[in-house]
């Protein structure tokens, strides 16, 4: 047998009818996460269709994209502020309970974004296929799975028949080098990598990370790291299962139990890639030299060291997004003034990300003017969050602490930025307007962002980091 | 869908690389509940309207050239960014048949193939031809994968078979994929 990458083995085990040169493969899904925002026309479409969902147990749905942060709203204690978004909440809840479809409804206790609920119960398993309406199902290949975003036509596709036509995609192994030093987490390097190879480095393919660095990662820091792989345009990334993965899956309310945990690793077990597989391209990248990263433009491949200058000359969409953004060429990005500091998102909303953030405002408070809203990646987070007492740090230095959802990552429930202010977000999309009409996004770290709230200008957190 | 086999139109450029799904729809109009509608007010919203909803006189598809295009070309990299479907159903709702640009995002380009919407990538220098020269007359043939110029120059693009199937005969996937049911079950069982 030749040697095999991670995707081949995945691929190959869930091959339902193998492609073609005429007809892609049509590929079983393990597991299909879906939310209110990207599923109510799939579900018109099986409804016309008088279709069923073929495997409601292997389907998943979670409010989060539209859902309000207010407890008032989120208890039902005030009526929802947004109508259109009580609405399509309410239509997924009925489309939930009409298919079968089990629900985290708003109440729920693992209510949560749908790629941190996943890893958390232990849905998220090595091995199988993971899709979900969002692009950012990229971060369930940190636990050696495959797991890309789809349309909602695709959706349909999955509701209706739990596969999907699809082409097997490239596999780009992306070789992180040394160890990252002090101060430097998984933020910083994924934003690093598309700074190098840019938001369209990765089309057509899937990255496999791979390297000392990545070993020494923990599951949530390669989650951050995985879930950002579609905005280098890889629809999916994936790091090789290991004792790590193992640890995190242990003891997961729906992780396997007993016997059928000692079979699920081994068979775990044998997913890393084989020795000398190979790989359509590889990518080298030296962690060692690497430094607290942000954003400066309207995409994530704008991206400098927190010390560094902006570019002294670029193409016409550089200096359209310098403009949009307030910036000159040549400019240093440290201590320019910041408006919002927002932690939280499926990328650094976990809680070892509240944890960075809390660790760096402990005792102190965020400096006048600036307005900091710390949204908990899922309740079962923000429990864990309180109970370390993280929510009181927060409150205490003068941030909004609110319930779990995507929140001001894409501005949908009302959580926005206002026009022209500057953001520091530790989300994933500094696109035009991406928190709000006329926001200007600056995406970084939770202890960069944590850094930027305490002194209200742009800071490298090795600064403030005791 | 409707089967198409040739899109004859002028084109409207937007030049900027990196258009991401969000600057197509913005996410404030993802609570809608249905593909319809999302032409008039979505589409490029914070481009084409200011902050009073006014539309913006300097941007191209509020220029009276633009009336009646069905074909954009568009910057490298275009549709990157989230998966949202509320992009491609915008853009046909606007009226809109075919894309064209150096790179198409993998989602975007999936999406865009199963409404219709003919995702056209061709080499730069073609690509920046096209965008040198806003508002030609262009026929886009979907069975022998060619954009026709108006001086006699056909050029091709890929498109792989399905595709192509799909679109000039309107086949539905999920119609080809229900009637995988079989191999569908089998697979389920012997997994079991």
């Amino acid at each position: 047998m030749t040697a095999q990458t991670m995707l081949d083995k995945i691929w190959r085990s869930h091959v339902v009818v193998p492609e073609t040169a005429d007809v892609p493969a049509v590929l079983y899904v393990d597991l299909h996460l879906t939310h209110e925002v990207t599923t109510p026309q799939a579900f018109a479409v099986l409804r016309a269709g008088n279709l069923k969902v073929r495997r409601p147990e292997r389907t998943i749905g979670t409010l989060d994209h539209s859902s309000p942060t207010q407890a008032d709203q989120v208890f039902g204690r005030v009526p929802i502020a947004i109508e259109s978004a009580r609405l399509q909440m309410a239509e997924f809840e009925r489309n939930c309970r009409q298919f079968g479809v089990e629900l985290l409804d708003m109440k729920h206790a693992d209510r949560g974004i749908v790629h941190v609920i996943g890893p958390e119960l232990g849905l998220t398993q090595p091995g199988s296929t993971i899709v979900c309406g969002d692009s950012h199902t990229s971060t369930h290949g940190a636990f050696g799975a495959l797991a890309f975003g789809i349309g909602t036509t695709e959706v349909g596709h999955v509701l209706a028949t739990q596969c999907l036509l699809q082409r097997k995609p490239r596999a780009t192994a992306v070789n992180v080098h040394g160890r990252l030093s002090d101060g430097v987490g998984a933020k910083d390097l994924i934003l690093a990598i598309i700074g190098k190879i840019g938001v369209d480095g990765g089309t057509g393919s899937v990255f496999e990370y791979r390297g000392e660095a990545v070993r020494g990662l923990s599951m949530e820091e390669r989650m951050t790291v995985c879930n950002m792989s579609i905005e280098a345009g890889a629809r999916a990334g994936m790091i090789a299962p290991d004792a790590t993965t193992f640890e995190f899956l242990a003891e997961r309310p729906r992780s396997p139990r007993g016997a059928a945990w000692e079979r699920a690793l081994e068979c775990w077990r044998t997913l890393p890639t084989d020795m000398g597989a190979r790989f359509d391209r590889e990518i080298d990248i030296d962690a060692a030299t690497l430094e607290p990263m942000i954003t400066y433009g309207t995409n994530p491949g704008m991206v400098l060291p927190v010390n560094g200058r902006i570019p002294a000359d670029g193409d016409a969409v550089f200096h359209k997004a310098l403009n949009y953004m307030g910036f000159s060429p040549g400019d240093a990005l440290k201590d320019k003034p910041v408006d919002v500091v927002f932690v939280g998102s499926c990328t650094n909303g976990r809680i070892s990300d509240l944890r960075s953030a809390a660790g760096i405002l402990k005792g102190k408070r965020i400096a006048n003017g600036v307005r900091m809203l710390v949204v908990p990646g899922s309740q079962h987070v923000k429990r864990i969050a309180e109970a370390e007492g993280l929510d009181r740090i927060f409150t205490a230095a003068g941030a909004e602490w609110r319930e779990s959802g995507c929140s001001m990552c894409i501005g949908m429930n009302g959580d926005t930025v206002a026009r022209g202010k500057y953001s520091v977000s530790t989300s994933n999309r500094n696109f035009e307007g991406r928190q709000g009409a006329g926001s200007r996004t600056l995406l970084a770290s939770p202890a960069t962002a944590a850094a930027a709230a305490l002194r209200g200008r742009i800071t490298d957190p090795r600064e403030v980091l005791s | 869908m409707q089967p198409i086999r040739q899109i004859r139109s002028r084109t409207v450029v937007l030049p900027a690389s990196n258009i991401d799904t969000d600057q197509i729809v913005p996410a404030r109009f993802l609570t809608t509940t249905t593909r319809a509608g999302l032409g008039a007010t979505a589409l490029f919203a914070d481009w084409r309207f200011d902050a009073s909803g006014k539309p913006r006189a300097d941007f191209v598809l509020n220029q009276p050239a633009a009336t009646g295009c069905r074909i954009l070309v568009a910057g490298h990299n275009f549709g990157c960014g989230s998966s949202r479907e509320h992009a491609p159903w915008a853009l046909v709702d606007y009226g809109f048949q075919a894309i064209v640009s150096t790179e198409i995002a993998d989602i975007f380009r999936s999406n865009a193939l199963k409404n219709g919407l003919v995702p056209i990538v061709l080499g730069a220098e073609e690509h920046a031809w096209l965008i040198a020269h806003p508002g030609i007359e262009v026929t886009v043939d979907i069975e022998h994968k060619t954009l026709a110029l108006p001086d006699g120059r056909a050029l091709e693009f890929p498109l792989e078979g399905f595709s192509r199937h799909c679109l000039l005969h309107g086949v539905d996937e999920l119609g080809f994929l229900l009637a995988q049911s079989e191999h569908i079950a089998e697979f389920e069982y012997h997994r079991a």
